[in-house]
């Protein structure tokens, strides 16, 4: 039997708002537990929300650039259950008038095109933080919680895709883009790392051309694009062998263990799926107008895909393009260009060396020492052979790690290539006259013995010399 | 002079402005008051001695460098123990908020201090406001000062008992389903609803947040002018915050009612009104059509509807509003093996019965398979509830009914029938689901000596008009009793 897999994705992404969705909180990440809270985001009594304008415009610049449909009359309203890090006990959320409805991402994978459908985008408010103390030990006063409230009342957006990923890489693409597209909005850091950006899958099998969906499972903890890929893909071994067999499939939500490397099935808590979901009355309904749509349409900064296109018109490679969109370096190729490099070469090495150096140090490329101009620099200099492509690496090593810009760094280091015509002569005419059965050789037309001496002549010179013309120049003397 | 306990906000100005009286002074008269009533009445739950007398002193520096911030400065009043206090123990009159010290104040709390009022202390009221009858406290009873067997309404029974006695000048209370008016009525002095959005809600420990509203009670129709004139205004902290421009609220009080067509709603005047109630409230009709005021009688028929409608969706947004209250952050918490332990726990032992029944009933309401039959619904009726006054004001400049069908009832004697209990409210809700605003004012005594209230319903906005009429009834009924205090003048 053959097996359509069916995915769904709901995605939550925090807004980097100034403070949070309905208070004046700073939002952040890694502060004091505690210390960015206030009456409002800790439930107090008495206390009452006040929406965040810039986290409703937001919300629907993303609906925008998902080729939603703003909803015009939309409601906030409350979702009812209690849990430690949920100050109210119920999360001001939004139900059947969700602000963004019906859009679509389109995704390429090695199998081609495809378009996901965007069921909704709404905006709710994220919950505290639990930390869970001591697992194990049930004798005396073993385990607990400490809860910590920075976090409760951040501006979260959900984005609800229709289930229409059919396969593990599709979800990942799917994701990265989705993430991409945030990133280019600016609204988010969409951090998979720091929890700015959370991913719950829900995934099915039927049997192939079925209409009917079969059993959901929800799989939740998912840290990373890898292991969103890495969980759906042992969802779908797992759940073919249940199928297979005979079996049925328990609906279920399960987590995801990066480290065993399967999902395991969540413990077992009432699952309050009665929200009791009425209109938030501490709140008035929003009303969006046509002006305020077609103001917020026509400030939407060029999208990834826009980028890509973009990009591949001015040379630079698909894959390249991808890994540019993807990885935050548009603006620093943009600005590369903008100081006369040309698309492909900056792409060269913001696709290498750069990208390198980001997932060796777990940086932010917008926090580099680098700019698109002192690439350009770098570039230009190993073009007019000041630099040899070795010595360029380590230039810019340099000035990543701070010392200064492509120029500076190469003459603190010494690194510039030697290209004087009278100091290149000399060098090689030392080794020339160290190794006279070498040069009969190569004046018998053994080529290979000139890269040799060409290693001497770069050894002599400490690595400055300009290889080319000193082969050059080997060869005359032969 | 007379004591300045005795006096209205309007005379005390008028005193502390001369020599005759200081802020001091009229804080000590209230204190004594206090003193000797307390035993009787329990009004307050905690009296803020330092505090007032700060404030009070405070007052009269104020005054005397020529730093006059109106009517309200230097003027004793209590609130109502929902409303948060910073660092003053704030209640609700619940178990489960025992010695709860706010770390913030209520919006209406610093506008009361922004004006100079001297904020005596907490009173108190039916736990989370739910009740008629003040009889829900988890701190007691309190009782009404004509006669103490009686209860003096809810569930703002402790702000009307102090106004009544003296122990302040005037309180501030809240109002979801009645609970300003019917105590004021109960116990014989003003008390006041505004239009919904008028008086901020932050601050206010929610009960049913598309219901509630702060509301002053007063002696008199021109005090409870000056004290909504001091708290009201848009709020940026409250969404639900009014933000237009507001009426002089005052612009047309002295104008009698001559000209002025009054409703009188049928469905609200009948059913379960006692004959002294009916009677005094029809007597106050002849005198009003006296005044030059034109009676018609008008017919509100979803109004029928509006006391089912209300016990279904102030449930609701209660069970919610009150989630909150589960030992984790604040209040009272008792210890479990799990989370779900902990909070059970603590709910079960901090809230009274009342609290915890329309806790379940809100959540009945709201549950999945029954939110259509039930919530749902109570929201449509709600807006027909709505839609009869849009009408019955398109006839009618304004609406009056008894404020309360029966004057005030024996302690204990309701409380082993809730439905009884809510019928109290039967006059009062139908304009807090419209959001409309209502005061009663005292006209009169039954033949047990117990208050009788009339109250006055305008369309939303139009406080300038009720309080008009609000006026021309206190002047027309000339009603200037007072409660016999307990005599124990040699303990003051």
């Amino acid at each position: 039997m053959t097996w359509e897999v069916v995915i769904g994705i709901e995605t939550h992404v925090e807004l980097r708002t100034h403070s949070k969705m309905f208070c004046g909180c700073p939002v952040g990440f890694g502060a004091e537990p505690n210390t960015a809270v206030c009456p409002v985001c800790l439930g107090l009594p008495g206390a009452l929300p006040v929406p965040n304008e810039k986290a409703i415009e937001w919300t629907m610049r993303l609906g925008l650039a998902l080729d939603c449909d703003i909803t015009e009359h939309s409601l906030f309203h409350r979702k009812n259950y209690f849990y430690a890090d949920m100050p109210k006990n119920y999360q001001i959320s939004q139900f059947d008038l969700p602000l963004c409805v019906g859009g679509h991402l389109d995704v390429t994978t090695s199998a081609g095109d495809r378009r996901i459908g965007i069921t909704r985008v709404h905006l709710e408010e994220d919950t505290g933080k639990s930390t869970h103390l001591g697992e194990g030990g049930r004798i005396g006063s073993s385990g607990g919680a400490l809860v910590d409230f920075n976090r409760a009342g951040i501006p979260l957006m959900e984005v609800v895709s229709e289930p229409d990923i059919r396969t593990p890489e599709e979800a990942r693409v799917y994701a990265q883009e989705l993430r991409s597209v945030i990133l280019a909005l600016g609204v988010s850091d969409a951090r998979l790392e720091e929890g700015s950006m959370r991913f719950d899958a829900n995934i099915s099998l039927r049997p192939e051309g079925a209409t009917e969906l079969g059993v959901k499972v929800e799989v939740k903890n998912m840290n990373s694009l890898r292991s969103l890929q890495r969980a759906l893909t042992f969802e779908i071994e797992r759940q073919t062998k249940i199928l297979d067999g005979g079996g049925t499939i328990a609906q279920e939500t399960r987590h995801w263990d990066e480290e065993a490397g399967r999902t395991e099935a969540g413990r077992s808590k009432e699952e309050a799926s009665d929200y009791r979901y009425f209109s938030e009355p501490d709140l008035v309904p929003l009303e969006v107008t046509e002006d305020i749509i077609a103001g917020l349409r026509s400030d939407l900064p060029e999208l990834p895909a826009q980028t890509r296109t973009r990009f591949e018109a001015a040379g630079v490679d698909a894959i390249a393009a991808r890994v540019l969109v993807g990885g935050g370096l548009v603006s620093l190729l943009d600005e590369a260009v903008g100081s006369g490099a040309t698309a492909a070469e900056a792409a060269k090495w913001l696709t290498g060396e750069v990208t390198a150096y980001l997932n060796r140090e777990g940086s932010d490329p917008a926090a580099l020492p680098l700019d698109g101009g002192a690439l350009a620099e770098l570039i230009a200099m190993v073009e007019a052979g000041d630099l040899s492509s070795t010595a360029a690496k380590q230039v810019l090593e340099g000035v990543l790690g701070g010392e200064g810009g492509p120029r500076d760094v190469a003459e603190s280091r010494d690194l510039i290539q030697i290209r004087d015509e009278g100091a290149l002569a000399e060098a090689v005419a030392s080794v020339v006259a160290a190794h006279p059965e070498e040069m009969a050789r190569i004046a018998e037309g053994d080529g290979k013995l000139i890269g040799f001496l060409v290693g001497q002549v770069m050894q002599a010179t400490g690595g400055k010399a300009d290889p080319r013309r000193v082969s050059e120049l080997i060869r005359e003397s032969s | 002079m007379s004591d300045p306990a005795d006096l209205t906000i309007a005379e005390a100005a008028t005193a502390l402005r001369s020599d005759d009286l200081t802020a001091v002074e009229l804080l000590a008269a209230v204190r004594r008051r206090a003193t000797m009533t307390e035993a009787n009445i329990h009004a307050y739950l905690t009296i803020d001695a330092e505090g007032a007398e700060a404030s009070a002193r405070a007052a009269d520096d104020a005054f005397a460098s020529g730093d006059d911030r109106g009517p309200l400065q230097g003027i004793p009043i209590a609130l109502k123990d929902n409303m948060v206090t910073r660092g003053l123990e704030t209640t609700a009159s619940s178990q489960i908020l025992a010695g709860w010290h706010p770390p913030y104040d209520a919006t209406v709390v610093t506008r009361l201090r922004d004006a100079g009022a001297v904020i005596v202390g907490k009173t108190n009221l039916d736990e989370f406001a739910m009740g008629s009858s003040t009889e829900n406290s988890a701190y007691g009873t309190s009782r009404n000062p004509w006669d103490p067997e009686r209860v003096p309404g809810g569930s703002s029974g402790g702000s009307a008992a102090a106004v009544a006695v003296g122990s302040a000048l005037a309180a501030l209370g809240s109002d979801t389903g009645g609970s300003v008016r019917q105590p004021a009525s109960l116990c014989g002095v003003v008390g006041m609803k505004p239009t919904y959005g008028l008086v901020s809600r932050y601050g206010l420990i929610a009960f049913a947040s598309s219901l509630d509203q702060i509301g002053p009670i007063t002696r008199t129709v021109a005090d409870a002018l000056a004290v909504l004139q001091g708290i009201s205004g848009h709020d940026p902290e409250d969404a639900t915050s009014y933000r237009g421009e507001l009426p002089d609220f005052g612009s047309q009080i002295d104008r009698g009612v001559e000209g002025l067509k009054i409703g009188v709603v049928s469905e609200l005047s009948a059913e379960g009104t006692e004959p002294a109630v009916g009677a005094e409230f029809r007597t106050m009709l002849e005198r009003l059509e006296g005044a030059g005021a034109e009676i018609k009688e008008l017919s509100l028929p979803s109004t029928a509807y509006a006391l089912s409608a209300y016990y279904l969706i102030a449930p609701a947004e209660c069970s919610a509003n009150l989630a909150r209250f589960d030992g984790v952050r604040f209040g009272l918490r008792l210890d479990g093996e799990t989370v779900e332990e902990m909070m059970g726990a603590t709910r079960a032992a901090g809230f009274g019965p009342e609290v915890i029944r329309r806790i379940l009933l809100g959540t009945y309401a709201l549950s999945a398979g029954y939110y259509d039959a039930f919530y749902g619904q109570a929201q449509k009726v709600r807006t027909l509830v709505i839609d009869d006054f849009k009408q019955a004001y398109e006839q009618a400049d304004v609406l009056v009914t008894p404020t309360s069908p029966t004057t005030a009832f024996k302690v204990g004697e309701r409380t082993d029938d809730p439905l009884a209990m809510y019928l109290s409210d039967l006059c009062t809700i139908p304009s807090n689901l419209s959001g409309d605003p209502g005061i009663s004012v005292p006209t009169g005594v039954d033949d047990a000596g117990l208050p009788i209230g009339f109250q006055v319903l305008a369309p939303a906005l139009a406080e300038p008009l009720m309080f008009r009429v609000a006026k021309a009834v206190e002047d027309l009924a000339g009603f200037d009793a007072r409660p016999a205090l307990a005599s124990s003048e040699g303990a003051a």
